[in-house]
């Protein structure tokens, strides 16, 4: 059976899609979009879109034309020359290469810690189990910044400042996730696929492996996408653990170049283009995935 | 311990567990069967400890990188710690947090925090519910919309700010170019007390509403269409619609959106850190929109006082503590006064 085979005949009961045709047909309820509808969204959408057009047209002027009104609508010709000084004076290569390992990492053991306590507390019985599963729920609503003390001072004293594990463990596993492979978990695998297994005699190794894996994929590529997605911008930790000039995140990177002494704001801009268009391609062509992945999220949470 | 657990993963007695039963009531059996009482132990361990090897990572970390620091700020916010020297702690009782009381700083951020997350949140929730609802409409490239509202989410805080404070210049910012065709003058608005909370405020409205209004989208796609067929038949307009099937509808929804939100109104901190240029973690030289998150930074790695960091944090704590209280009793008067409406 192939993955998609599974996400559709799993998803079937939550997909509304083709119920919510039919029975729009039923009710007339879901019109047609008006002329208004579209009018209003299409301004809602420049100016979502807006001001990353602008940081890129900002980015390829230069820090005379940006002093100057009205200011500009259209691209000029310095895209290329701010991008590189924006690459060499905020350690711009060095910082995407961070980042990419730091996003890379805590997707990667959120993905797979969540998915086996997920699973867990989903299909498996155990003592404390509620316990635990309300222990989960109760730290999901808590901000980060109040343990940011302790985490520094143990950051110091492992002399682990500007080391990137500093960032990557305290994200590493998150309550959001255990809870999302969970509601996924509960409708999404059926106990008895697990029962037949164990009558098999196969290891709860096994079973992880052939069956919760495999059931589990759709929405491990979800959790994966919008944790990448929170580890790239993540701010406040890592310019607590972090500095600029040592192994800058991309975020760390960008507060010394609106800080520095680089007053110009077409170089800032080059990098604030540099630090988000990675997650722009992404979004270009996993747009749909994520968006799937929030809103399904939102049904289930 | 062994009882709940063994039995509880239903193990259908199949010929190889059975044969190793026996394997195991019987000692002296056969020597044959001794490697599947072996297989059968392994297997009832296996059943018995996996739940708990599955979630000791997520617990290993947690209460090393979550539960432990949580608590143990509150043992640093009594205590006088230094940044240059994070081992050394002077014991001060409430020393911090009187302090803090008396302190008007910190009621300037709180002051500013609470106005900051009205001017954001309020306006946000609403844009998204109307969003949501003409998303809702069968649309021509729909997902091209879901896809193009959601990309402020990818923009990270600092690039955001970065742009909207060239944006928001005083001289050559696009919003005063375009006040002044309409003919009204500059706004300063970095340096003015409600101006500049704005500005924080537009920033944070920017890189969420979409995303918003994407959880409203699909709470209404779950939405029975028979509610709105009935309403239909009753002769409800598309306001009264909207109005008594959609938001009753949504209630849970908006209540979640509201916690989530009023949590991260809480915490900000970017924005204000990097609207400020380079005035670093004052929140505008007046400290005119200076958020508790930035007040924490401010004395934790600016004047290097990790206690009163700590307390500061504390007191976050608490007051999301009261505000989830509160959220909790509203919920809970809203389930109650429907449920009474409905008999």
């Amino acid at each position: 059976m192939s993955t998609t085979a599974v996400r559709d005949e799993v998803r079937a009961p939550r997909d509304l899609k083709p119920e919510r045709t039919r029975g729009v047909r039923k009710a007339g309820r879901q019109r047609h979009a008006g002329k208004l509808t579209y009018a209003i969204l299409i301004v809602f959408t420049v100016g979502s879109l807006f001001p990353l057009v602008w940081t890129a047209i900002a980015a390829s002027r230069n820090n005379t034309r940006l002093a100057q009104t009205p200011p500009p609508f259209w691209f000029g010709g310095n895209l290329f020359k701010n991008l590189e000084i924006a690459w060499t004076d905020a350690n711009m290569g060095t910082a995407l290469l961070n980042t990419a390992v730091v996003a890379g990492s805590v997707a990667a053991g959120t993905v797979l810690f969540s998915t086996f306590a997920g699973f867990a507390f989903a299909k498996l019985r155990f003592r404390f189990k509620n316990l635990l599963l309300l222990l989960v729920i109760g730290t999901m609503m808590v901000p980060p910044q109040l343990s940011v003390v302790p985490l520094y001072m143990m950051v110091a004293k492992l002399q682990w400042t500007d080391q990137l594990q500093s960032v990557i463990l305290p994200t590493l596993v998150s309550a959001f996730g255990v809870f999302f492979m969970r509601q996924y978990l509960m409708e999404a695998l059926p106990i008895e696929l697990i029962e037949a297994a164990r009558m098999d005699g196969a290891s709860s190794i096994r079973v992880m492996w052939h069956i919760v894996f495999p059931a589990a994929r759709p929405a491990m590529a979800v959790l994966g996408m919008l944790t990448f997605v929170m580890a790239w911008n993540d701010f406040f930790w890592p310019i607590i653990a972090l500095t600029q000039n040592g192994s800058p995140t991309v975020q760390v990177a960008l507060t010394g170049l609106g800080r520095g002494f680089i007053p110009d704001q077409s170089v800032i801009m080059a990098g604030a283009l540099l630090g988000t268009l990675p997650l722009l391609i992404a979004f270009v062509l996993f747009g749909k995935q994520i968006v799937g992945g929030i809103m399904q999220g939102a049904v289930k949470g | 311990m062994s009882s709940p657990s063994s039995q509880s993963v239903k193990v259908p007695p199949s010929p190889s567990v059975e044969g190793a039963e026996g394997g195991t009531a019987g000692p002296g059996a056969e020597p044959a069967r001794r490697p599947s009482a072996w297989r059968s132990r392994r297997y009832r361990w296996d059943t018995k400890f996996s739940p708990y090897a599955y979630v000791a990572p997520f617990f290993v970390f947690f209460v090393a990188f979550g539960l432990f620091p949580l608590l143990y700020t509150g043992w640093a916010s009594l205590h006088q710690v230094e940044l240059t020297a994070p081992t050394d702690m002077n014991w001060v009782g409430l020393r911090n947090f009187s302090r803090l009381m008396s302190d008007e700083f910190f009621w300037n951020a709180l002051r500013n925090t609470v106005t900051i997350g009205i001017l954001s949140t309020v306006p946000q929730l609403v844009i998204a519910l109307g969003i949501a609802h003409l998303l809702h409409y069968k649309l021509r490239g729909s997902s091209f919309f879901r896809v193009a509202v959601l990309t402020p989410y990818a923009t990270s805080v600092a690039a955001a700010t970065l742009v909207f404070v060239l944006l928001f210049g005083r001289d050559y910012g696009m919003f005063n170019w375009a006040l002044g065709m309409l003919g009204v003058d500059p706004v300063d608005w970095q340096n003015g007390t409600l101006t500049s909370q704005f500005a924080v405020s537009t920033i944070v409205i920017w890189r969420w509403t979409g995303y918003n209004a994407l959880i409203y989208l699909a709470a209404m796609q779950a939405i029975s269409p028979d509610l709105y067929e009935s309403a239909e038949l009753d002769g409800a307009s598309r306001w009264q619609q909207f109005r008594h099937v959609t938001v009753p509808s949504l209630r849970p929804t908006i209540l979640f959106t509201v916690v989530v939100s009023t949590i991260g109104a809480t915490q900000l901190f970017g924005e204000p850190l990097l609207f400020s240029g380079s005035a670093g973690a004052t929140g505008g030289s007046d400290h005119q929109f200076q958020t508790l998150g930035l007040y924490l930074y401010e004395q934790g790695w600016v004047n290097l006082h990790l206690g009163r960091a700590s307390a500061i944090a504390w007191t976050m704590f608490l007051i999301l503590v009261l505000i989830g209280l509160v959220n909790w009793l509203i919920s809970r008067r809203l389930t109650k006064s429907e449920k009474g409406s409905r008999s």
